[in-house]
Order: C-alpha cells, then sequence, then structure tokens
C-alpha cells in the first residue's frame, strides 16, 4: 500500500533542477531531469547530511553541494567508490502534469505516521 | 563452536588488535568488547585538533556502532570491567556483566597522573585524556578567562594550544627549565618555547605548583615560592600511568606495565595485553605507532599463525600544533659514545641534528624543517649505513641521494615507509595509497581521490600523491596523458575547450555538447559551471547565463554553509560604511533571528546561518538600506581593501579609500575564472597587504605602484610589480585591462597565482604594459562586458523582482495530520 499525496506540477521543477517539498519528518527533495524524468530523495546526503536539492543534476545523478558526493536519483545509492544510501520515495507524473508522491505503508509505520 | 575472545578496553589498541584479527581471521571468534566510556572507539590523538576547534567529534570516531554490527562483535560501553577469574576464565563488569573467554585481551590503556597536592579534587580541575575532559575545556573556555596548565609535555602544550584557540589566556607550568624534555633537546625546546610565546602562551618554568585554590570551583594557583596566579581551569598533564588495577587484581605480573613477552602474552598465556597498559623488554609506551605495531603481533597470535614477534619500537613524535613543525626519534640526546651532527639557523628557526653511532643513526631533533623527518626515521628503523652520505645527510633526502637515484623528487616518496601519512586532511598514508592503485589498477590522480581521499580536499598534497603514482604505475609518465582532460565528459582540456568557443563562436552549452561531441548529455558538475563561465566571458553580449550549470552559491547569490543555511554578505565599497547601513544590518540580524555576525578578512560583515527560505526577505531589507550583493559567494570580484590612506593617515601618501571605492564600483559584478580579491595600500607599509591580493595597488609620492599574481590561502604567494603609473585612471585602465587579459586566458578555478606562475609575468607585463594598444583594447572588452554583468543587483532582482522565486519556496509543505489521499485509478498513472 502507498499513500499517493499531490505536491505541485512538473513545471514547477526547472529542468536540470529541484525542488523541496518539508514534511514533519524532514525534507523531501523532487527532481527533475532533462527528459523529465521525476525523482524524489531525502534531502540529506548520507555523507553529512547536506541538502541535495542544493546541487547540480547531470544525467540520473545529483553532486552534493557540501563534498561532491554523487548520489543515483534512481534509488538515493551514493555512486562507487564512495558509500551509502538516502532513502528514495515512488513518484508520479500523471497526464495533467501533476505530481504524485508516494509515501509507502511501511514507511509510514517507521515513522510512526497513522 | 567459536572460541569466545574478549578485549577489556574499547579503545585505539584494543579494537586495532580485532581489526587486524578480523583481516586474518574474521570467522575464528565470538568477540565481546566492553568500554568505559560511552563513546565508540575514537582516535585519542586527534583530540587535540577537536580542543583547538579545527575538527570535531565526529571527525575523529574510528569505528562507529555499524562497524561493531557488521563484524558481530558484542559492545558493552560504560561498562567497567573488575574482575577477572582465571579459574573460571570469566570477566565481571560493575553493572554485573558477566562474560565467558577462551582467550582475553586486556588493553586497558593508562590514566592520567594526577598530582596529589591540596585542592587537586576541585571542579576546573582535569587531565588531557578523553572526550569528557575536552569537553570539560571547551565549556570552561567558554566562561572562564584563565587557564593554566601543569606540565609542558607533548599532551600539556597541545592542551595549551588548544585552550588559547579557544579565547583563553594560557599559562603553561613546568618543573623542568626544558620543554618537552623527554623528546627534545635544549636547542630544539627553546626554539619551541619562542615560537609559542609568539602565539601568546605564557610559561613558568622550573616552577612546583603547591596548591590549587578554590571552594566550589578552582580559582587560582599557588606555587612553591609564593606566587599564585588566577586560573578557571587547571589542566594536568604530567604524564601517564599504565592501567594495571584489574591485571594486578587477577594475579597477573606487572611492573609498571603488564608485562608481556614478544608475542604480546602476560605470564598467563589465555591473557595477552596491548597498548599503553603494557611493558615490553623494559619499555612502556604512549605514542600511537608503537601501539600499533603490537596490535599487528597480537592478532597473527590471536589468529593462531605465531609467526609475528614484536621486539620494541623506534618510536618519533610529533607536535599536534597547526604550524609548528616539530619532529624528535630515538635516542636523540646521545652520550659520550656517540657523534651528532649538527644544523642550526636561529634567524630562520631552524634546527635539526642527528645522533650517530658507527655511521649508523640513533636519534634525531628537528625543528622548522621536518620535510625529511620520515626518511631518518626509516634509516633508523633499517639501521642502514650512512658512511656514504654523511657529509650530505642534513640537507635532506633529496639532496643526498640526488647522485644516486638521479635527484629525482620521487625518489623521496620511494623511500617513505607505509605508514608515512601523505594527506593529512583525510589521514592517508602512503601505504594505503600504494595498495589501492596495485588492487584497482589506477592510473591518475583522479582516480587516486576517487578512491583513497588522498589530496581530495586542499590539495596540497597533490604532488606527493602525483610522485607515489609515478613509482607504483608502471610506465606513468609515458601513459599519463599529456594534457589533462577537463572532466570525464570529454577528452579536451580547458585550453582547448576555449579555443574551439572563440573560433567556432559557440554560444550555448548545448551547442558545446554538440560540436565537441560531450560523453554525457547532461555534461557534470565540474564541466558545467566552466563552460558557462567561457561562454559569458567569450560573448558577454550574447550568451545567455544557465542558470542550472551554476554552483548553489552563484545560483542563489548567497554561500551554503555545513548545515545547509546561508551567509549574506552585503557590499561596503572600499571596506566603508555608514550607521544607516549598519543599523539596516542590526535590524535584519534582529528580525530574522540569524545566529552569527562576523567580521570577515575583506573589510566587511557576514550574517551566517540565514535560512534560504529567509533571503529574498532579507535581501529586501537590506536593500532599503542602499545595500547591494558582496558576491562573496561568487568566483567573481569579492571585495577591495583598503587602508585609511591619506584621507587620515598622518603617513598616507596618497587617496587609497577614494582610490578602493573607484576600483569597486568599476569591478563589481565581473564573473572571473576564480574568487578575485583587492586591495589598495596608501603607503609602502602596505597596511591593505595587497602583496597577498590578486591586484593591489600601493600608493607612493609619485603615483601608484601595480602588483598582480598574489595569494594568502593554501600556498601562499608575494604579488609580482607590474607597473608603476602615475594617476588613478590609469591604476583603473590597468586593472580591467589585467582583470579582462585573466578572464580571457586563465581557466576556470584557477586563480591569478597559479595563472601567473604558469603563462609567466613576460606574458602579462608584455600585453599589458609594452602594448598599449593591446592593453586598451582589452579594457573595452572589460567595460563593455561589465555592461551586462552590472545590469542589476542580483538581490533587488530577486528581493524585489522576484526573479527565480520558485529557488526560495518549497514546492508542497505537507504536515503529516493533512495528507491528503488522492484516489488514483490505475490507468491514469503515466
Amino acid at each position: 500500500m502507498i499513500q499517493w499525496i499531490e505536491i505541485g506540477h512538473l513545471q514547477d521543477i526547472p529542468r536540470l533542477g529541484a525542488r523541496v517539498v518539508t514534511t514533519d519528518w524532514g525534507n523531501i527533495a523532487i527532481f527533475r531531469t532533462a527528459g523529465d524524468e521525476v525523482w524524489a530523495l531525502d534531502d540529506r546526503c548520507p555523507h553529512r547530511g547536506g541538502p541535495l536539492s542544493q546541487g547540480i543534476v547531470h544525467g540520473k545523478v545529483v553532486t552534493c553541494p557540501l563534498h561532491n558526493r554523487q548520489i543515483n536519483l534512481t534509488d538515493g545509492q551514493v555512486l562507487a567508490p564512495d558509500k551509502g544510501c538516502t532513502h528514495s520515495y515512488p513518484v508520479k507524473v500523471i497526464e495533467t502534469g501533476q505530481l504524485l508522491l508516494g509515501i509507502p505503508e511501511t514507511y509510514k509505520q517507521a515513522l510512526q505516521l497513522t | 563452536m567459536k572460541e569466545k575472545l574478549v578485549c577489556i578496553g574499547n579503545g585505539m589498541a584494543g579494537v586495532r588488535t580485532l581489526e587486524e584479527l578480523l583481516k586474518l581471521d574474521p570467522e575464528k571468534y565470538d568477540i565481546t568488547v566492553l568500554g568505559t566510556e560511552l563513546y565508540g572507539n575514537y582516535n585519542r590523538i586527534l583530540l587535540s585538533p577537536v580542543l583547538a576547534g579545527e575538527k570535531n567529534i565526529d571527525d575523529i570516531i574510528l569505528n562507529s556502532q555499524e562497524w561493531y554490527d557488521q563484524n558481530g562483535i558484542t559492545l558493552y560501553t560504560g561498562h567497567t570491567v573488575t574482575q577477572i577469574n582465571r579459574i573460571k576464565r570469566e570477566i565481571t563488569s560493575d553493572q554485573d556483566v558477566t562474560i565467558k573467554y577462551d582467550r582475553l585481551l586486556i588493553a586497558t590503556g593508562s590514566n592520567p597522573f594526577i598530582i596529589p597536592i591540596p585542592g587537586h579534587n576541585l571542579p576546573g580541575v582535569v587531565s588531557f585524556r578523553d572526550i569528557t575532559d575536552v569537553e570539560a575545556m571547551l565549556a570552561a573556555s567558554r566562561h572562564g578567562q584563565y587557564a593554566v596548565v601543569i606540565g609542558g609535555g607533548l599532551l600539556g602544550l597541545e592542551a595549551a594550544n588548544g585552550l588559547m584557540k579557544q579565547g583563553m589566556d594560557v599559562t603553561v607550568v613546568h618543573l623542568l627549565d626544558t620543554l618537552m624534555e623527554r623528546q627534545l633537546d635544549k636547542p630544539a625546546a627553546t626554539l619551541l618555547k619562542t615560537s609559542l610565546e609568539q602565539r601568546g602562551i605564557k610559561f613558568l618554568m622550573e616552577a612546583q605548583t603547591a596548591e590549587i585554590i578554590g571552594t566550589e570551583q578552582v580559582t587560582a594557583v599557588r606555587f612553591k615560592d609564593g606566587l599564585e596566579i588566577p586560573a578557571n581551569i587547571v589542566v594536568m598533564a604530567v604524564g601517564i600511568r599504565p592501567n594495571t588495577t584489574l591485571a594486578k587484581a587477577a594475579g597477573i605480573y606487572c611492573e609498571r606495565g603488564i608485562i608481556v613477552n614478544d608475542t604480546m602474552q602476560t605470564y598467563d598465556p589465555r591473557i595477552y595485553a596491548v597498548g599503553e597498559c603494557v611493558q615490553h623488554r623494559g619499555q612502556a609506551y604512549g605514542l600511537v605507532a608503537p601501539l600499533y605495531e603490537q596490535a599487528k603481533v597480537c592478532a597473527n597470535h590471536l589468529a593462531d599463525m605465531g609467526i609475528a614477534r614484536y621486539s620494541g619500537s623506534v618510536v618519533s613524535t610529533r607536535l599536534k600544533v597547526t604550524g609548528i613543525e616539530l619532529f624528535s626519534a630515538g635516542d636523540f640526546l646521545g652520550n659520550g659514545k656517540t657523534e651528532e651532527i649538527i644544523f642550526q639557523d636561529p634567524a630562520q628557526g631552524i634546527y635539526k641534528k642527528l645522533v650517530v653511532h658507527n655511521n649508523y643513526i640513533k636519534g634525531a631533533v628537528m625543528y622548522g624543517d621536518t620535510v625529511d623527518s620520515a626518511w631518518y626515521l626509516q634509516l633508523m628503523r633499517e639501521q642502514a649505513d650512512i658512511g656514504h652520505i654523511r657529509d650530505k645527510l642534513l640537507f635532506g633526502q633529496a639532496y643526498a641521494l640526488g647522485s644516486a637515484l638521479g635527484g629525482t623528487a620521487a625518489s623521496a616518496v620511494t623511500l617513505m615507509s607505509d605508514d608515512t601519512q601523505i594527506c593529512g586532511c583525510n589521514g592517508v598514508c602512503k601505504g594505503t595509497i600504494v595498495k589501492t592503485i596495485t588492487n584497482e589498477g589506477l592510473t591518475t590522480l583522479e582516480q587516486v581521490r576517487l578512491h583513497t581521499k588522498a589530496s581530495a580536499s586542499c590539495g596540497s598534497c597533490s604532488h606527493l600523491v602525483e610522485q607515489i603514482l609515478a613509482i607504483t604505475v608502471k610506465d606513468y609518465h609515458n601513459t599519463a596523458p599529456k594534457k589533462k582532460a577537463m572532466c570525464h565528459c570529454t577528452e579536451l582540456s580547458h585550453d582547448e575547450v576555449q579555443t574551439a568557443i572563440k573560433q567556432q563562436h559557440l554560444t550555448s552549452i548545448a551547442q558545446i555538447f554538440d560540436q565537441l561531441a560531450w560523453k554525457n548529455p547532461d555534461g557534470c558538475q565540474v564541466c558545467r559551471p566552466a563552460l558557462n563561465y567561457y561562454l559569458l566571458a567569450h560573448f558577454p553580449a550574447e550568451v545567455k547565463d544557465d542558470y542550472q550549470s551554476r554552483f548553489i552559491n552563484e545560483r542563489v547569490h548567497a554561500n551554503i554553509q555545513k548545515d545547509g543555511t546561508y551567509s549574506v554578505v552585503p557590499r561596503m565599497w572600499g571596506g566603508l560604511t555608514n550607521p544607516q547601513e549598519l543599523r539596516a544590518i542590526a535590524n535584519v540580524v534582529e528580525k530574522f533571528n540569524i545566529p552569527t555576525v562576523k567580521m570577515t578578512g575583506g573589510q566587511r560583515i557576514d550574517l551566517l546561518g540565514v535560512k534560504k527560505t529567509d533571503l529574498p526577505a532579507v535581501w529586501a531589507d537590506l536593500n532599503q538600506a542602499g545595500l547591494v550583493s558582496g558576491y562573496a559567494y561568487g568566483k567573481a570580484v569579492r571585495t577591495v581593501k583598503t587602508c585609511v590612506g591619506s584621507e587620515w593617515c598622518r603617513f598616507g601618501t596618497q587617496p587609497a579609500m577614494e582610490l578602493g571605492v573607484k576600483l569597486e564600483k568599476m569591478t563589481w559584478g565581473s564573473w572571473t575564472p576564480h574568487k578575485f580579491k583587492m586591495a589598495v595600500s596608501g603607503c609602502p607599509r602596505n597596511c591593505a597587504e595587497v602583496t597577498i591580493k590578486d591586484f593591489g595597488v600601493i600608493g607612493v609620492e609619485a603615483g601608484w605602484e601595480i602588483h598582480v599574481g598574489g595569494n594568502g590561502g593554501i600556498k601562499v604567494r608575494v604579488t609580482d610589480l607590474l607597473c608603476k603609473v602615475t594617476t588613478p585612471e590609469e591604476v583603473l585602465e590597468y586593472c580591467g585591462a589585467f582583470m579582462q587579459l585573466y578572464r580571457e586566458n586563465a581557466r576556470y578555478l584557477e586563480r591569478t597565482a597559479p595563472w601567473i606562475e604558469r603563462v609567466g609575468l613576460d606574458y602579462v607585463k608584455q600585453q599589458l604594459v609594452a602594448d598599449n594598444d593591446n592593453r586598451q583594447s582589452l579594457f573595452r572588452r572589460f567595460l563593455e562586458s561589465q555592461h551586462f554583468a552590472q545590469a542589476e543587483d542580483p538581490w533587488i532582482a530577486r528581493a524585489l523582482g522576484g526573479l527565480d522565486a520558485h529557488e526560495f519556496k518549497p514546492l508542497k509543505q505537507v504536515t503529516t495530520s493533512e495528507i491528503k489521499v488522492v484516489a488514483l485509478p490505475e490507468e491514469e498513472v503515466a
């Protein structure tokens, strides 16, 4: 079970850029690639907590602005040879261009959101 | 059934032994670790930089809880083992945990020795041993003014330096007349004392502490001769005692430390001991290198290999006080049978001494120049015969072996031992670099940085890393590309790309990618900011700034800080301000709860800790008072530092402030390959320090001297004198022309200092001084480009004009209570 939340429109995010969704459990960064794919990650680099939303986006990667760790947008994994992982969320673009962010049930339980 | 190994002590020696053991045989034991401290295993020797504010606790953790979990090690923090029962083979902790063992490792370290004088129990009297001590010292530095450090040894001096860095008034009290007498001889100790005194530390030599005074808290220290000095904190750093209490109580034979043999076993062969708590062949060690050697041997024996033996260590010391180069090793005092080779230059603060016996180095002391210390240590450890190079020995390795090895600098790294630290920022040793190069098949500096982090922070050790590559990779110099590609998206170098942009008149990043066959469709974080700069520098009238290719600082016109907040630096023309501006700044700080207000080195005010969402509102308020962006975030013109000039100064020959303001008004907003700093001094006393700026002007009776290419950062470089001119107008013309030459010619991220080293001062002089037409046309191009660069203050555009509004607003704010569920028929999902 995934709960989907409307968060805005594809056009609200610049290409090769990101916007932030604020939540009670921290910020989520919503990225838009050159090919209009949209990905969502916790806005915290696993290295030292840098805000990934502020990084430069290239391909399906964002470079953290603090110490240049490279994070894969599709799964939150840090690119080798560095290690680490940041949480990723499902996100959908529906035909109208509206963006839906998914909060998996299991994740809600972990966060004790009911 | 696995055997059970219990390690008493969660410090550097014990855990290092376990690390070595896991490398040899990860499956052999069920391992349990007990430690008194509440922290995981951390690097005790880095407590000094933590105290000095150069590192924080997280930086010095060696093994996190994760590491213990991954390796199946049970960890009890906050547990002190109170009993070893050798009959039942079990240990008990102060919290009544009892654990059985097949083999036991004692790594209880040592305790700081506290002089039992009256008052030694008072709050405010600490040792310098663990994180708790450092926290106590940091707390004291926030509330008190006076610190007294008892003990002028290695630890005492590091504590003193740290407390001084935290702003305290520090006095070091030493019983003898020589500081660090266990590591230094008199001449070296004298140089050290002088240099610490220059930093502001006071010394009381040959002083005996009689009493620590205070009722609730320490307030003063009294000496035998009746002298009394105030103290809010007293640090006892007079020595350490091996912690043998537990071993003694269990009937294990101890003298000063727990006695071990060459396989690190105590008198009970099931029980091993390593680290500061042991005594081996009459020696107890308090330094980290021997502990690591012991750990290796102990692990080897625990893994039933039984081939390693420990035969003692040649110890060496360095003082971890930034900026003080000091090294000592072995028998540095010598005796009647030894000879001394000495090099001394007190004026330069350099002193080097080697103690030699029958052409073998027995000991060394070096102060002020320790470049070759690793080499001397190696010659000592290997007991190498130095007879054939005795006369050249003190002039260093490169010179002494020059003839033998062709005198290449690479020979220096060849002879470094594997545990020589190459990269100070990230703590990477030569051995690690060599091993990674070999195992991963690395061939470039870039790859080594990625895999080991060596030279990936400040870059000042890059040349050493390159040399290690050269000696490790076969044919490195033949395989190494003669030119350096800009990044991994292209084979082309910065220069080739710039030439292509100019010759093919390329005006967008997409065009560059297309024409120059870029390998990645979006480029990367390295090439995109560079290309965006080149385009703007060459075709300012035609090129549209590519916003998403700028680093975040330039994208939002503020500096990102470690916690994701931003800092804001308004421009203060020539370092001048007025009540209206100061009031506006004060009001903004209060209104937006800005936590830190700091003076920068460039004569302006930095507001640190501003939330990104507040930036436009902060700018709007500052703009009201006429304040604009200081571009402190940009590869751009930063600031023009000035002295008070002939406007106020008794000695001033020229109006420095007036010219500084003019320069800044002319050049603000200009994007440059790297940050660009200026200064104007009104007389040769040079109070504005123009000789370490990218462009500096010094007023003299007859006009102005123009200096270029200085740098005060990683590698200090003093400016070159470009020329002398007579009028302020000429200064402005030279400044604009010099900047334009740099803007069009240098590589992105190349400061003027390395740029001038690369192209040569003669080239710059020939372009600007010898060729009037060329200078004027450069100046014209600079002013044309400024026409676009100064179109609008970026803060006004964003604060009042609403530019890039999306950058400062969240896309959406979701609260858990109001999550709106969207019913979503499956077929609608794209």
